[in-house]
């Protein structure tokens, strides 16, 4: 009995394993910074160089944080669904513009729109690094005590926002 | 014969040209750590290769990080932290041995030893079947 069983399971461990691996896609990595306070920083505004965009906005409301760049081809693809977000719901909406060039993006948002309450324009990338964006773009969800609570790598979607992101922002009201 | 290897040892000296990295530390002894360190992050924009290898603007980025951290004394430990504190333990290339990392790391020698175990079972019933003499018995 045993002789036919136990490579048959073995055999079905293995499937499930390697069909996991082959659903699971690596590019995605596990923020560390999940669960604890945002990185503190001061930048100025992408708008307006003498105002500063600080990591104190994130106090006292939900949050989000979108990092993108023009040189960003999939920020740009993602850019309609944020305009459309921004209209639709009443969750503030934050830039964090890196290792851009000011000019072409100031052109880029008055073009196809600007989704966000405020940009902070980090010419450096050091802002970025701190967040541990690798892959632009990414959108962090912040609670209303600058705890990030959830990060999105790569194009938000309608659907993502739909399905996961609305429920994550209901949850968070209903904690407060 | 001659040539093949020829052209073995000129790919051999190639393959250091890849690394176009601009980076010189002011000590041999930083410059060692600073190589040693670098060939420990995996970059995360293009998995397969360290910081110290690739050329994306990230790993470029990282590197200079790397080197400015060096040049201001920060300790390996230090870096490394500062690496981890940012992108977790996916950016090493030896994650340390956690829950989560079990599988990875003891998941081979789990799977040699069912092997090894599997392999022993048959030898042994074979060897049960064909021979009565217990001294051609396969030990496992």
């Amino acid at each position: 009995m045993w002789r036919y069983l136990l490579p048959l399971v073995l055999l079905v461990g293995f499937i499930g394993v390697f069909w996991h691996g082959l659903h699971s896609d690596p590019s995605r990595v596990p923020s560390p910074l999940i669960g604890k306070h945002v990185p503190a920083f001061t930048l100025p505004a992408l708008k307006q160089p003498s105002k500063t965009v600080s990591n104190k906005e994130f106090n006292g409301q939900i949050s989000l944080l979108n990092v993108w760049a023009t040189w960003c081809f999939e920020c740009k693809a993602e850019h309609p669904t944020l305009v459309q977000f921004s209209k639709r719901h009443n969750v503030p909406l934050y830039g964090l513009d890196y290792r851009d060039n000011r000019g072409k993006a100031l052109a880029w948002l008055k073009k196809a729109g600007n989704p966000y309450d405020k940009v902070a324009f980090d010419a450096t990338g050091a802002v970025a690094i701190n967040w541990g964006v690798y892959g632009a773009p990414e959108t962090y969800l912040i609670d209303s005590h600058g705890i990030i609570r959830h990060k999105y790598i790569g194009p938000l979607t309608p659907q993502q926002i739909k399905n996961d992101l609305m429920p994550r922002i209901a949850k968070l009201r209903a904690e407060q | 014969m001659k040539t093949v290897s020829l052209i073995l040892a000129l790919l051999l000296m190639a393959a250091n040209a890849w690394a176009i990295d601009t980076n010189h530390l002011p000590t041999p002894a930083l410059q060692a750590r600073y190589e040693t360190l670098t060939h420990q992050f995996r970059c995360l924009v293009c998995q397969d290769e360290d910081i110290y290898t690739s050329n994306a603007d990230l790993a470029v980025q990282l590197r200079d990080k790397v080197r400015d951290m060096l040049v201001a004394g920060k300790t390996n430990q230090q870096i490394i932290d500062y690496m981890v504190d940012r992108y977790g333990n996916f950016v090493l290339y030896k994650p340390p041995v956690e829950g989560n990392t079990l599988l990875l790391w003891f998941g081979p020698f789990a799977l040699l030893l069912i092997a090894l175990g599997g392999v022993a079972w048959i030898v042994k019933r074979r060897s049960a079947m064909t021979t009565d003499d217990p001294t051609e018995r396969a030990t496992p």
